[in-house]
């Protein structure tokens, strides 16, 4: 066995900048859950037509990146109140069936749409944090500093920056507008809260709304690991984030994000370095893939509530 | 107290039926509520007591009339319900344990839009203290005394002209349930808050309404004041263990 300790730091890095994007879609996946307890398996394609919004809107229109992606962040939490409108609140909340049918359709048919207009090639899109901007005094490269002699990229620290602005703000929705408390006391008791006066429907359509502009911002984010956008490039990043959140708890925010940096962390150092120790060689995307299910068969066998999940105890 | 927070209304109930799927537990009460009154409805389980306030609210399947003041309500939606002033505390609290003690009282205000607001929230707060105290605790961590207190402070936010109470005395220790009763007395003879309250504990009941009825196999088969009800032997036999 070969324990490269000199490369293990690169490794951490990414596993944690890799987790914080699969900490972002698991946060959409378990915005919805929370409120209505039912996995919404379009939150991948749903974040990847977000980055092709993106894509034309900078690269094809020529729109500043920042502002193409807070529109396009705008545009996808207006979708997301369209589809809960539109396809889920006809149906029975209390029966899950059929709506978990429905996201699973929408996979596919956002999926089929994307191809046919971008075609399944992949287009590149501008990382946003390619290279230091130019008052950042210069630090070793233009895309890295040097920590533990290893290189932390740009892109790392951007993606760190960027998800903690975004739980910040969601923080504030959530806690301090009337409209978070009303999604709160939803998820918390959805009769009790139409016994308050809150349109529950309403609700969980600001909770899609919500849930689909943070998963363009996780697709935005991933799209230069992934060498830009394609139709196809949310499909493992759905089963990564799924396990996160699984990991974390399904009806916990903050158990989401950690779970999601969990996994990126199981999988940069568990398993590709642990991979290169044991093998001697890299036999990344396999080993990860199946590393993510395992993750979800555990915490499925052994606490089906996560590590910060709630399980319903109530003194009566 | 707080005279000029509750408008009195008056309920009154025609023909009411109600269902779950194939199965029809309301089979067309006819009832009213006087205004500023309390009225109490008794029944043995499963006789259609909580379904009846159900109904009201619009939570099941229903048909008949139901008349707020004198506005027919019977379509409106659940929400829009309570936006019309009727507060509903259903059977088992209806709390939010995931939420803060003063987070049930806000979102209890959720329909309104005034500044007195933390008026309210501090009105409760002096009346129940135990409430105050354990304000930033989730509500899922308050024993059932607390979470009744809160239940029916949350639903008395909204600034109610009608409150549905759907057996508040459920699971309660006897000395906390005077205690709730003497606080709805109160409640009812100081700010005149009509007040409909579904009850098994029928002396209790009894004692704080103005007017009973006795419901039976989804009909009312018994209805008259408080005292006449109290001196029935059918009552008596059936309901207050005489």
């Amino acid at each position: 066995m070969n324990w490269n300790f000199d490369v293990l730091p690169d490794f951490i890095f990414n596993g944690l900048s890799l987790g914080a994007i699969y900490g972002t879609v698991a946060l959409a996946l378990v915005l919805i859950f929370k409120a209505t307890t039912l996995i919404n398996f379009a939150t991948g394609e749903l974040a990847m037509l977000g980055a092709f919004l993106v894509y034309v809107l900078h690269m094809e229109q020529g729109i500043w990146l920042w502002l193409s992606m807070l529109l396009a962040m705008l545009l996808s939490a207006g979708l997301g109140v369209l589809i809960e409108r539109s396809l889920t609140r006809p149906f029975d909340p209390e029966d899950h069936l059929p709506v978990v049918l429905i996201t699973l359709g929408l996979f596919l048919i956002i999926n089929a749409v994307a191809g046919d207009i971008w075609n399944y090639q992949v287009r590149i899109l501008s990382n946003p944090f390619g290279k230091f901007p130019d008052w950042v005094p210069s630090v070793g490269g233009d895309r890295f500093v040097e920590v533990l002699g290893s290189r932390l990229k740009y892109q790392s620290i951007g993606i760190w920056v960027t998800l903690a602005l975004a739980l910040f703000i969601l923080g504030l929705i959530l806690n301090k507008t009337k409209a978070g408390l009303a999604f709160r006391a939803v998820s918390s008791n959805v009769e009790s809260a139409r016994l308050v006066g809150v349109h529950t429907g309403r609700t969980l359509g600001f909770g899609w709304a919500i849930a689909s502009a943070f998963g363009t911002l996780g697709a935005v984010l991933v799209a230069p690991q992934l060498g830009g956008v394609n139709p196809n490039m949310m499909a493992t990043i759905l089963i990564y984030a799924l396990a996160g959140a699984a990991l974390g708890g399904l009806d916990s925010l903050g158990g989401a994000v950690l779970g999601g940096i969990l996994v990126g962390l199981i999988q940069a150092v568990l398993v590709t370095w642990g991979g290169v120790v044991v093998f001697g060689q890299l036999y990344m995307s396999i080993l990860q893939l199946a590393a993510a299910f395992l993750i979800i068969l555990i915490v499925l066998l052994f606490r089906p509530a996560g590590l910060f999940g709630t399980r319903r105890v109530e003194r009566v | 107290m707080v005279d000029d927070v509750f408008d009195e209304v008056g309920l009154k109930v025609e023909n009411l039926h109600a269902s779950y799927g194939a199965v029809e537990v309301l089979r067309g009460l006819d009832f009213e509520v006087a205004s500023k009154g309390v009225s109490v409805i008794l029944g043995a389980n499963g006789a259609g007591k909580t379904t009846t306030l159900r109904a009201i609210c619009n939570m099941c399947s229903t048909s008949g009339s139901v008349v707020l003041g004198e506005e027919d309500i019977s379509r409106a939606g659940t929400a829009d319900i309570v936006r019309k002033g009727v507060a509903h505390v259903p059977q088992g609290r209806g709390t939010f344990p995931e939420l803060s003690v003063l987070d049930n009282l806000m979102i209890g205000a959720y329909t309104r839009k005034d500044k007195e607001v933390k008026d309210d929230v501090d009105r409760w707060f002096e009346i129940f203290p135990r409430l105050s105290e354990r304000s930033d605790q989730l509500a899922g961590s308050l024993s059932g005394g607390e979470q009744q207190m809160l239940a029916v402070a949350r639903a008395l936010m909204c600034r109610p002209r009608l409150l549905l109470l759907d057996e508040p005395s459920l699971g309660l220790a006897p000395l906390i349930i005077e205690d709730l009763f003497e606080r709805f007395t109160t409640l009812n003879k100081e700010t005149g808050l009509t007040m409909l309250v579904v009850e098994q504990n029928a002396n209790l009941a009894l004692d704080m309404a103005d007017y009973g009825y006795v419901i039976e196999s989804g009909e009312i088969t018994l209805h008259g004041s408080a005292d006449k009800l109290k001196n029935d032997p059918a009552v008596q036999e059936a309901y207050l263990g005489a």
